[in-house]
């Protein structure tokens, strides 16, 4: 309970659903064999502490920012220009690192002092220019960033499939770089997101609750409130970061369209959506439900389509190309049913 | 006059060609309860958010034991402290009645900017928490949300955060408006005990004649935004320019 800040997810289904999301995701490389299985794994690490970040920003403080993939991307960025011009190494990874989160922290600083000061909404669009500018620089200035190609650069070999730690396979796993990279990923999320399930539970996290419900009145009873959502502002930036960074490193490639488009913005948005605002755990439910559906969905309807062949219009509709449509309807419906979240909703006496 | 302890100085704000509060002078002394009266529009709500900083002043300024107020922020003056109990009731909707609480004792022990404690696991935050829901009988409801409360309840609430701030000068803007008649007495009874503890200095708008007869030491008369009569209960109530401006209409509403 300690390491869960004594914040329990509430409710014994839930509590049940993401103890087996935490052995899944823990064992994953064991239980799901396959690179496509252990990519979709590392993503949904990565995709947590993405929306959990993302979450202390909306669903505690009640900011609505589009910058979210911005800071991100910095993060990304960081680590793919170190290592392409420090060269493959760790110091390259951890410098860059470092720098991405400390250029989010200070941009999310500063257009949290510049704008928070006037209203909400400013902040949101401000938000929206400065990530619009980034992402248009970024396509720009290619012969630093690799423009719309993005970045192919090379991580230490003691973290790719080419290194190999034993002779034997362990339940059938190869022990290489691969796996150790995978746990990297997986090791580095799991302390993020306990980090900020920390912080949203800290007097700190209370005051952005406070704010969120009602800014005239925490101002009255002594917060300075500017300061508390520029500092929730950066805190979620620098999260972004650091989940950039991992997802760099496990991809070995950045791109616009893999860290900063606005659709992966709008994925963020749905799945805190879908996992329900202001509970951190909905970050964890969200990803997975998301990212699941994203990568299978196409897949599932392929193969429904192919057993209801012969049938009228059924196969026309779960036609795979159209899983979009029906990713959305599942977003419909979600929000329908479950307005809190699913996890809001299941944590409801 | 050693002992004022909040002063305004020819307080005044205008909104377009409006003075809702014309160069009001006053001082406000440690231990003394004083009622400020008038008409509805006389600009008493104006008055206090002036103070507590909510709206700024166009002219004139406002001192708490010598020191100039007029520049500083709402949290900065609760910090200084300035104490507010709202008119229209303004709380944490969503939050249970413990943790509207707590977290204006969080304020006042300068926990806010704490990231990395567990905010449950503060127990003297919630030992003071429980000590002011005793004293405002709300032990019962401590764990409903604003939102469940009946509106009485939620007036004790507004009046509850601020005894938990625990100011040096505390503004009640009409504490018992809209509360039952058997509601009342409770909100009544903790501005009296508040009075008998040495050293507050309470402001409190409030209407109904025969509650300031028994709390006040003194009335200050706000009519068009202007000072229009300020002294003793009895001497106030008694002048012609108050019988005048409002306490004819208000004495006959007795
Ligand atoms: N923010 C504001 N903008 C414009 N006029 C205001 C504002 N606040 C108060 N007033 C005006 O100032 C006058 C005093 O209002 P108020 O202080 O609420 O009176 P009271 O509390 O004594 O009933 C009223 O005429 C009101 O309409
Ligand atoms: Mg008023």
């Amino acid at each position: 309970m300690k390491l869960l800040s004594q914040d329990r997810p509430g409710g014994p289904l839930i509590s049940a659903i993401l103890v087996l999301l935490l052995i899944g995701l823990a064992l994953a490389p064991f239980l799901f064999p396959g690179t496509r299985a252990l990519d979709t794994a590392a993503r949904i690490c990565v995709f947590v502490v993405l929306v959990a970040s993302y979450d202390l920003l909306l669903g505690y403080a009640g900011i609505v920012s589009f910058a979210h993939t911005m800071f991100f991307g910095f993060g990304a960025y960081g680590v793919a220009l170190t290592s392409e011009h420090m060269g493959r190494s760790f110091a390259a990874l951890g410098i860059g690192t470092l720098s991405g989160a400390l250029a989010a922290a200070l941009l999310a600083l500063a257009i949290g002092l510049f704008s928070l000061r006037v209203r909400a909404i400013f902040f949101a669009m401000i938000t929206l220019a400065v990530a619009s500018a980034v992402a248009v620089l970024v396509s720009q200035m290619s012969a630093l960033t690799g423009g719309e190609d993005g970045l192919n650069f090379q991580i230490p070999r003691a973290l790719t499939a080419a290194q190999k730690y034993a002779d034997f396979k362990l339940f059938g796993v190869t022990l290489n770089g691969k796996l150790l990279n995978y746990y990297l990923v997986f090791s580095c999320a799991t302390v993020l997101f306990l980090v900020l399930l920390r912080i949203v539970n800290s007097p700190f996290g209370r005051v952005l609750l406070a704010i969120r419900e009602n800014e005239f009145r925490a101002e009255a009873i002594g917060y300075r409130v500017v300061w508390f959502r520029t500092g929730a502002t950066v805190l979620s930036a620098v999260a972004a970061a650091l989940a950039g960074s991992l997802y760099a490193i496990w991809l070995r490639y950045v791109g616009p369209s893999t860290v900063l488009s606005f659709e992966i913005m709008i994925d963020i948005l749905l799945m805190v959506v879908i996992g329900g605002m202001g509970t951190m755990y909905g970050a964890v439910v969200g990803a997975v439900i998301f990212i699941l559906a994203q990568n299978y969905l196409q897949g599932l309807m392929g193969l429904a389509e192919g057993a209801l062949q012969g049938l009228p219009l059924l196969p026309q509709l779960l036609d795979p190309d159209r899983w979009l449509l029906w990713l959305g309807v599942l977003f419909i419906l979600s929000v329908y049913f479950f307005p809190t979240g699913i996890v809001g909703r299941l944590r409801r006496r | 006059m050693s002992d004022v302890l909040l002063a305004t100085e020819g307080l005044t704000v205008r909104f377009g060609g409006h003075v809702a509060v014309d160069r009001v002078t006053c001082g406000f002394r440690q231990g003394e309860l004083t009622a400020l009266v008038g008409p509805n529009g006389a600009g008493k709500t104006t008055y206090f958010n002036l103070i507590s900083g909510q709206i700024r002043a166009s002219a004139g300024r406002v001192m708490l034991k010598g020191r100039d107020l007029t520049g500083l922020s709402v949290a900065r003056r609760t910090h200084a402290g300035i104490g507010r109990a709202f008119q229209l009731t303004n709380l944490f909707p969503n939050l249970t009645v413990r943790e509207n609480i707590r977290l204006v004792i969080q304020s006042k022990r300068g926990l806010g900017h704490d990231l990395w404690s567990v905010a449950a696991a503060h127990a003297e935050v919630a030992e003071a928490a429980d000590r002011v829901l005793e004293r405002v009988r709300l032990t019962a409801i401590a764990d409903q949300t604003v939102t469940e409360l009946s509106h009485g309840n939620q007036r004790k609430l507004e009046v509850a955060l601020l005894v938990a701030l625990d100011p040096l000068v505390y503004m009640f803007d009409e504490p018992t408006a809209g509360m039952s008649v058997d509601e009342a007495p409770v909100v009544l009874d903790l501005i009296a005990g508040l009075k008998a503890e040495t050293g507050k200095c309470i402001l409190l708008v409030e209407h109904k004649m025969d509650v300031i007869r028994t709390l006040a030491d003194r009335i200050v008369v706000l009519h068009n935004g202007a000072l229009a009569a300020d002294g003793p209960p009895a001497e106030v109530m008694a002048s012609e320019v108050v019988q005048e401006a409002y306490m004819g209409k208000a004495l006959a509403d007795v």
